[in-house]
């Protein structure tokens, strides 16, 4: 549909310039966390970092690998547990009509609403009777909350489309519903199995409520309690806090870049019939 | 029920969230008796379900009715105290005000992405060189970790040094404490909640109007209507269920809205841009002595605000389904 004409090229610059104004904030971290100090409080601010300094992401080296590493094993726990609870879910509610079903959606949906901070508290009052607060599994079960009901209504719409001549193959070829789940239904939903991963990793790298709230004290904290704790602590360095933030930003960015197209569907899936 | 196909169930059920729920057996298939084994595959989830949302929930509720200290808090036997953690919340001071940011966030932070959401989404869909480039860009805010964000406009509205009253300097305009002044905050954590929302708003709508047949706007071009006509002759209508769904989800959102103004200004200065979240947050975690019980009071009556939007925004999915 793209037509080359001047009037496209024109448009073609106000959009760039719409563009450039709603992603003017991220630029500005990025120019921030290459300030130096000295420059920090300049009137005017420094709109280029002309002098640029990586004093900031070496403090992100010296002081913020811990969190990282947390956060990335964090969202690795996230994923598998998601996906392993959440596709055979889809499946179910896609192919089987199993009796109940439809309550069950139901319920998924309603519990995506839950506020995070009522779930926060609940989690809290359990895991300190259970003794698991400040500890990577119990971070990971709470994240999954984030991702789960989600996944299971992505998973039952991507699944859904999986015509059935292809499953009463697998069966009259001898498969048994474990089988035809793992062998068939499985490789065939390659692209919802990414779509569900990318968030649910997003989401736990981006979750800020459970991690205060059930690892706050610990020893395993991830990188979005490493940024605040920099906000609370040494207000005064901030190209340091912006170029952690800026690394805490890398994973969307390639999950933009790698996955765009995954990203729209994901997005939209939830609220758009087509 | 029946008369429900196979096929126009799956092309039903192809992207659509409460359409999770398939209407039904299908039909001839009578030689499966009974579909309960498929529990088989929905063990798990459930199990979860139940442990992971129905018991926290439950443990919410349960915080709610009793009297917690620290100490009973840990060791259990804290007494019954029936509704008066609600009487408590309700009766105090902050009650009202809270009760209102949270409504002014709410309404003024959806007015604005929803507005700046839908003119994106006509410019974008105009299909030209870089558009879908650029429309890729523009969700860059919506995937960014809140910490993120929140702190990047922290910089940004900082008093002394931050760029935008450096920009209203330019332009003759005095300083303005964004973030420390009693009038200013809840503004300044609404425009950064707008500038996250923008992009949700911006995709769900952009494919709400690629649903819209081209042939409609043939149509109209050749009976010369205008763009502003066609807009709203053929978009708005059209558009209006996925509108509806659009500012629904981003109620159900915004009501949640925790960690963006924690971040930015902890609900303060003197609870100016304090909502129901971050009160609830501020009693349960942010002083040195926890109070858990009005804590959750508060916490459960935001779900019940959630709840409503929710089941609305259910209803109205559903009767869509059903056209």
């Amino acid at each position: 549909m793209t037509t080359s004409t001047p009037r496209a090229w024109w448009k073609t610059g106000v959009g760039l310039v719409l563009t450039g104004l709603m992603l003017f904030p991220v630029y500005w971290m990025i120019n921030v966390s290459f300030t130096r100090d000295q420059d920090m409080r300049a009137s005017p601010p420094h709109l280029f970092p002309t002098n640029g300094t990586l004093d900031g992401y070496r403090a992100v080296l010296d002081q913020q690998l811990p969190y990282l590493g947390t956060s990335f094993l964090v969202g690795l726990g996230t994923v598998a547990l998601t996906v392993a609870l959440a596709a055979p879910a889809g499946y179910a509610l896609a192919k089987l009509r199993p009796p109940g079903g439809p309550a069950l959606s139901f319920l998924l949906l309603i519990a995506q609403m839950i506020p995070g901070i009522i779930m926060a508290m609940g989690f809290y009052a359990i895991y300190l009777t259970l003794g698991v607060l400040n500890t990577l599994p119990g971070l990971i079960l709470a994240d999954t909350t984030l991702a789960v009901p989600f996944a299971v209504l992505i998973f039952t719409a991507f699944m859904s489309g999986i015509p059935d001549e292809l499953l009463q193959a697998a069966v009259v070829d001898g498969a048994g519903r474990l089988r035809t789940f793992w062998s068939v239904v499985l490789p065939v939903s390659r692209n919802s199995i990414v779509t569900v991963s990318l968030f649910a990793f997003l989401w736990s790298w981006s979750d800020f409520i459970f991690a205060s709230t059930l690892a706050g004290g610990g020893d395993h904290q991830p990188i979005t309690l490493g940024i605040y704790h920099y906000i609370g602590n040494n207000n005064q360095q901030w190209n340091a806090i912006m170029a952690t933030a800026v690394v805490a930003s890398i994973p969307a960015a390639v999950l933009l870049i790698l996955a765009q197209r995954y990203v729209s569907m994901g997005v939209t899936a939830g609220a758009v019939k087509d | 029920m029946p008369s429900t196909t196979e096929t126009s169930t799956a092309v039903r059920d192809q992207g659509g969230a409460a359409s999770a729920a398939p209407p039904g057996p299908p039909p001839s298939r009578a030689r499966r008796p009974s579909r309960w084994w498929a529990w088989g595959f929905l063990a798990p989830v459930t199990i979860y379900l139940a442990a992971f949302y129905a018991y926290p929930l439950y443990r919410n509720v349960e915080l709610s009715l009793r009297e917690y200290t620290v100490r009973s808090f840990v060791q259990g036997g804290a007494p019954f105290a029936g509704l008066d953690n609600y009487r408590t919340v309700l009766t105090d001071p902050a009650f009202g005000p809270t009760l209102t940011h949270t409504l002014v966030f709410t309404a003024a932070s959806l007015t604005f992405q929803f507005t700046i959401g839908m003119a994106l989404a006509l410019f974008f869909h105009q299909h030209f060189p870089l558009s879908r480039t650029l429309r890729a860009l523009i969700l860059v805010p919506w995937l960014l970790p809140l910490i993120v964000s929140a702190s990047t406009w922290s910089w940004l509205l900082n008093s002394d040094s931050g760029l935008v009253n450096a920009a209203l300097g330019v332009v003759g305009i005095d300083p303005v404490n964004w973030l420390t002044s009693p009038g200013w905050s809840l503004t300044s954590v609404i425009i950064a909640n707008v500038w996250i929302g923008i992009p949700f708003n911006l995709v769900v709508l952009y494919s709400g109007l690629q649903a819209i047949p081209t042939e409609m706007y043939e149509a109209s071009a050749l009976d010369g209507a205008t763009g502003w006509q066609r807009f709203w002759g053929i978009t708005f209508p059209l558009l209006r269920p996925v509108s509806l769904i659009t500012l629904l989800l981003g109620l159900i959102y915004t009501l949640k809205v925790f960690d963006i103004i924690w971040i930015m200004t902890k609900g303060g200065p003197t609870g100016s841009s304090a909502t129901l979240a971050t009160w609830s947050y501020r009693l349960g975690f942010g002083n040195l002595l926890p109070e858990f019980g009005p804590g959750a009071a508060i916490g459960n009556l935001l779900i019940v605000l959630a709840l409503i939007a929710g089941l609305v925004y259910i209803r109205i999915e559903r009767r869509q389904q059903l056209r």
